[in-house]
């Protein structure tokens, strides 16, 4: 009787050995005549599990982790490629987890956008559709456009790029400008520190990232698709075309799209490592093939934006709650999350901890709250300290911070941004102005540099920040720095330049506390 | 391919006539000479200007908007060390300290040998595992200063062919 077993091939699986896991697995099998199907699915977000080897069994799928290329001969001595669920030589390994489905980290998540991962062969139209792919495309063919905008405006999705921006209304204003050459652009140029859901998502699920933005096309009226991918992901530029492939092969992509008059052509492009066509108006001078300048806005892109074409620019989880919303209903996607941050966010739990990885839940639940269920501590032992939320652009909490419950509008209100969802987490051995230095510099490598506060701004402010850590007039130069600060927010043409302050601004003020803490007790002594 | 074998300027050619229809052509273009001479070779330059209707100036802007584009040979390996926050919570600048000594040169650089270049990189989106490196296309975990010394003794292993 053949068993099945999955190893997923993502970017983490195989940064951790992954592909000589499943390469022994097989030479082991063969060995023993033990009878294997291998399927190479995308990760089921428990980064610390990695590379995790599920087996299919009568109960369900369990899971030995994290398996390394050396474990491979003991768990077939465990006979772990048995399908009956209470085989006791596999339970007596000491890799055993258990039902996937049971192990808490994911049995206490909400995931609607990421309920395929790691349980599907990402680029498996069949079993895509087996697990309730495509639902949402059928039923947008018997939807009109408006339609189909209005299920997405009732659902309240706002733009998962970081932005927050409501989805329908950028849709609407496309499907509003009259029938011309339209496109859907997915900005896949996830350059986030501390971020990895939309990489997650591709290499795990992309057929729902090509459903999304056909039922995008079909909402608007356009024909031609392109995702715009980082060039740091090349895993995910392989399992992307390979599922486009099949989905043109199965006519769900092309002409005459699942036998409707309906056509949507979908391409992938490569960016070449400039985080600043993360910004969707440097991403679509890119795609031009140009410099990625950030455009002036207006206009904006839902009236001019690729070719000077109305377009769509969504990121890839925003693309990806979209089929969901579709098959089940905007108001069941409304339901979760709070206030006006409705439905669920993919948090991405990075940097110093122990159990790093993605977890969908609601809007709502405090950052407290999250580390305490699943980051279980940093991997240094050490106590945490600071922890930067909404990537390199995103402000740096100190612990009387963390009870902030995470979403859109709660963050805003502390000057500190959600974003993406990245939650990078650092030990107490952090020098936070060291960070704020980094913050710096970064936009001075990054910045795209059409604009002088951004581009001069970087460069003065890394320099200020110096000058304080040399103790050189350290009162001085902290007000010229919130002076340039300032001036960066409020004059920049895009985020990059308007919100590398807030990384700066928080670790400065949390390294000023830090100093006049010590200071006190130098005093004290 | 060698840039500067006599094949090289045909085979320019045949990538930009392949690419050129496709709107907004540049990047294609320009991935695919880089994935087959390993960085951009001079004489692509005006080339893909004529195709495009654009100076080897325009053309130029572009490749050096972009990092991930060279416009010399590098190493026989290119390995990039992710700087972002998340790995410098997990001990990334360490390992960009050792790893600059160990082979000897700084950031876009290449060693003595020719084997190696070291580039930095902003996020592998390997957030959860780091320090990340990125070896050619391989993407690699947890990076101890130990392991980027093995890591780097796998590269510079050449593989003898018994006659």
């Amino acid at each position: 009787m053949t068993t099945t077993i999955y190893i997923p091939r993502d970017t983490t699986t195989l940064s951790l050995d992954g592909e000589l896991v499943a390469t022994n697995l097989a030479i082991a099998a063969a060995r023993t005549n033990t009878d294997i199907k291998l399927i190479r699915n995308g990760s089921r977000g428990m980064f610390w599990l990695e590379p995790l080897l599920e087996v299919q069994t009568d109960q369900g799928r369990i899971a030995f982790g994290p398996v390394q290329p050396e474990d491979i001969d003991s768990l077939f001595a465990a006979d772990f490629a048995n399908p009956k669920f209470d085989s006791h030589s596999a339970q007596q390994h000491p890799l055993y987890l258990g039902l996937t489905e049971e192990i808490p980290y994911l049995k206490k998540q909400q995931r609607l956008s990421f309920a395929r991962a790691g349980v599907i062969d990402p680029v498996d139209i069949d079993d895509y559709i087996k697990h309730d792919g495509f639902k949402g495309l059928a039923k947008s063919l018997q939807l009109s456009a408006q339609g189909i905008v209005d299920e997405i405006k009732d659902s309240g999705l706002r733009g998962r790029g970081g932005a927050a921006f409501p989805t329908g209304i950028k849709w609407q204003t496309v499907l509003n400008c009259p029938p011309q050459q339209k496109y859907i652009v997915c900005n896949a140029d996830e350059g986030d520190s501390g971020t990895f859901a939309d990489r997650l998502l591709m290499e795990a699920d992309p057929l729902s990232l090509v459903e999304g933005m056909t039922i995008a096309a079909l909402a608007v009226g356009a024909t031609q698709g392109y995702i715009y991918l980082r060039s740091e992901y090349p895993q995910a530029h392989i399992i992307l075309n390979q599922a486009i492939a099949n989905a043109y092969a199965n006519n769900f992509l092309g002409d005459n799209l699942c036998g409707s008059d309906r056509s949507f052509h979908l391409e992938v492009r490569l960016g070449a490592g400039a985080y600043i066509c993360g910004e969707e108006t440097s991403l679509l001078e890119s795609l031009e093939g140009k410099r990625g300048l950030v455009r002036s806005k207006p206009p904006l892109p839902a009236i001019e934006g690729l070719f000077g074409q109305p377009t769509v620019v969504n990121n890839v989880l925003s693309f990806g709650a979209v089929p969901h919303i579709l098959s089940d209903g905007a108001k069941v996607y409304a339901d979760y999350g709070m206030g006006r941050s409705k439905g669920t966010l993919p948090f991405q739990i990075a940097g110093n901890v122990n159990r790093g990885g993605l977890v969908e839940l609601a809007f709502g639940t405090s950052l407290q709250d999250l580390l305490d269920d699943f980051a279980q501590g940093t991997a240094s032992t050490r106590p945490m300290h600071s922890i930067q939320v909404g990537g390199p652009l995103g402000a740096y909490l100190t612990p009387e911070q963390w009870q902030t419950p995470l979403d859109y509008e709660s963050f805003a209100a502390i000057g500190a941004v959600l974003g993406h969802g990245g939650i990078v987490v650092f030990d107490d051995t952090v020098d936070l102005a060291e960070q704020a230095s980094f913050s710096m510099e970064f936009c001075v490598e990054e910045s795209c540099g059409k604009c002088t506060p951004c581009r001069i701004g970087s460069v003065r402010g890394g320099e200020g920040i110096e000058k304080i850590r040399n103790g050189e007039n350290p009162e001085q130069n902290l007000e010229l720095l919130d002076d340039l600060c300032e001036t960066m927010i409020d004059m920049s043409m895009c985020a990059m330049g308007g919100m590398t302050p807030f990384p700066v601004q928080s670790a400065m003020k949390a390294y000023r506390a830090q100093l006049s803490d010590q200071q006190q007790s130098v005093k004290g002594h | 391919m060698d840039a500067t074998s006599a094949r090289a300027n045909d085979k320019i050619q045949e990538i930009i006539a392949e690419l050129i229809d496709k709107p907004g052509a540049l990047l294609p273009i320009l991935h695919e000479i880089q994935h087959v001479f390993g960085y951009i070779p001079a004489q692509a330059i005006p080339r893909i200007g004529d195709a495009l209707k654009q100076t080897a100036a325009e053309i130029h802007g572009v490749i050096s908007f972009y990092r991930h584009f060279h416009t010399s040979k590098g190493g026989s390996h290119r390995v990039e060390i992710c700087r972002a926050e998340a790995c410098q919570a997990r001990g990334a600048r360490a390992l960009e300290s050792h790893a600059k000594q160990a082979l000897q040169v700084d950031y876009h650089q290449t060693t003595a040998d020719r084997n190696i270049s070291l580039d930095p990189v902003y996020c592998l989106g390997n957030c959860a595992c780091g320090p990340n490196i990125r070896i050619d296309d391989d993407i690699i975990g947890r990076v101890s200063p130990e392991k980027f010394d093995r890591l780097v003794d796998g590269l510079n292993t050449v593989s003898l062919q018994i006659r």
